[in-house]
């Protein structure tokens, strides 16, 4: 364990050593995992305002205009009884023309009809959310001899989910492109410091250091380095966010759209944190391996 | 103990540091090895403490075969050694205390344990009130003393020393020469590559002549 801590102490040395060079390579990193950190925060807030705009997907059951008082309770008591069915809302012919004539310019219309053409409907709620799930149902409930149309809106949550899910590819690619550049950064900060330290390092080696001594203290410090550039990433994401949301948020309000705009929740900061700190490490070790063992340290 | 069985080095581009060289090293002993610039004095030290392998033959330390022990091994070897440079290869941006702990830091010592040692080793070399002076203030002899130190501070039972007056006064180089002897004298195995073996002759050294890789005497 002491090993550890000594090395540690001397990778925060070097760290701490030269400031502006640590704060450069850190920042280097953070803006590198700030793009696709902000870009996945983003998808976050984004799918939350698709949510706000549209409520929940609903599926309208309308049902033939003949069918008998007591044949609707039946098929309202075997929809409820569906496990697929989530909640179930029953609007009669009745009420259903009463809402078109409430609504502006129709009332003139529903006033110059003589029987109620509309039908009984029943609006359900899906329990589950996936557009796979929602035809399931539909071809179910179009089963019911009763039921006249089924009307499904699933278009917006297909579409919500291929524009998500490009979303969230385009910015895992981003990040790939990204973490390897932070590995780069790592991997030249680390090779630039054996150069400076090749003197140090063969004193070490010649003084019986094994290569797992020379070569944890820059280790740590490609992980410290990574975590240090994580902080500041999950900062430069977070501040902006908060700068903006009053404003998106009381543009929002105006739309009649509670939104909410959050930044990285404190378990996605410690995955950003933990993820630039894994790519530090990786940078530091190829680094080290590559030239501890090609001659560049006697 | 220490053996050379038909030891060669070639390096690359054909030179023949060492031809067909056998040795042997008794424990406690004090051995100097004499001959011209390239005569290959340093590339036997260099084999002893796996610095360089032998390109045929076999170099043993303790019953170990220097040149066939895994890389994984190597470091524990120098360890029980005691290594003295021509050029000191000190750490310039440590203090003489730290450069001493060095070898003990590797080893895992603790801190207190160490800081001991290093007083002691300090206190035999004469430089005990210079702990905290840098050694770029010091001497070509200072630097050298706190070389030795370094290279006794781990108690090696084997002290390899590469020229290790070659840069001084005769003054400074008899003080570093007794410092030396003294150690022999405590039963430490005592290996010099020296120009001068009159040092260390008149003290029961036994010399060991090279000239083309090849033992003459």
């Amino acid at each position: 364990m002491s090993v550890h801590l000594t090395a540690i102490r001397q990778a925060l040395q070097r760290l701490a050593g030269k400031p502006l060079t640590t704060l450069l390579s850190a920042l280097v990193i953070a803006i590198a995992l700030t793009l696709p950190a902000l870009g996945y925060v983003l998808i976050d807030n984004v799918a939350s305002l698709a949510r706000g705009i549209s409520g929940k997907p609903e599926i309208s059951v309308f049902l033939k205009t003949e069918v008998p008082a007591e044949r609707v309770k039946a098929i309202e008591t075997r929809l409820r009884a569906n496990p697929q069915v989530a909640a179930l809302r029953f609007v009669p012919r009745d009420e259903a023309l009463k809402q078109l004539a409430a609504r502006g310019g129709f009332g003139d219309v529903t006033g110059a009809l003589a029987d109620n053409p509309l039908p009984d409907a029943f609006i359900l709620d899906p329990r589950n959310d996936s557009p796979a799930s929602f035809e399931a149902l539909r071809a179910q409930i179009s089963t019911i001899p009763e039921v006249a149309q089924t009307q499904l809106d699933s278009e917006w949550v297909e579409r919500l989910h291929a524009i998500v899910a490009l979303a969230r590819s385009t910015t895992l690619l981003l990040a790939s492109l990204l973490g390897t550049a932070l590995i780069i950064v790592t991997f030249n900060t680390i090779r630039l410091q054996i150069l400076t330290q090749r003197h140090e390092i063969s004193v070490k080696l010649l003084l019986g250091a094994t290569r797992t001594y020379v070569r944890r203290p820059f280790l740590y410090f490609g992980l410290l380095q990574g975590l240090l550039g994580g902080l500041l990433a999950w900062a430069l994401v977070t501040c902006p966010l908060f700068i903006v949301a009053p404003q998106v948020e009381a543009l929002a309000q105006r739309y009649s759209i509670v939104l909410a705009i959050g930044g990285p929740a404190l378990w996605q900061a410690g995955a950003l944190c933990a993820f630039a700190a894994l790519l530090g490490w990786l940078g530091a070790a190829i680094s080290v391996r590559r030239h501890l063992h090609d001659g560049l340290v006697d | 103990m220490i053996q050379f069985d038909h030891v060669s080095k070639h390096y690359p581009g054909g030179h023949e540091a060492l031809n067909d060289l056998s040795l042997e090293i008794r424990h406690g002993e004090l051995l100097v090895l004499a001959g011209h610039s390239g005569a290959g004095k340093s590339t036997l030290l260099k084999l002893i403490a796996a610095l360089e392998a032998p390109t045929a033959g076999r170099v043993l330390v303790n019953g170990l075969d220097v040149g066939r022990m895994r890389q994984s091994q190597v470091p524990y070897l120098r360890r029980s050694l005691g290594l003295v440079m021509q050029e000191h290869r000190l750490l310039m941006d440590r203090s003489v205390f730290d450069n001493v702990m060095l070898p003990l830091v590797i080893a895992g010592q603790t801190p207190a344990d160490a800081a001991k040692r290093v007083r002691v080793a300090l206190e035999k070399v004469g430089l005990a009130k210079f702990e905290t002076a840098m050694p770029i203030t010091l001497s070509g002899g200072e630097q050298q003393r706190v070389a030795i130190a370094r290279a006794i501070v781990n108690r090696p039972s084997i002290l390899i020393a590469d020229e290790p007056t070659a840069h001084l006064d005769p003054a400074y180089a008899r003080e570093i020469a007794a410092l030396f002897r003294s150690f022999h004298a405590a039963g430490v195995t005592l290996i010099l590559a020296t120009h001068d073996d009159t040092l260390y002759s008149p003290y029961g050294a036994r010399r060991v002549e090279l000239a083309h890789g090849k033992l003459l005497s």
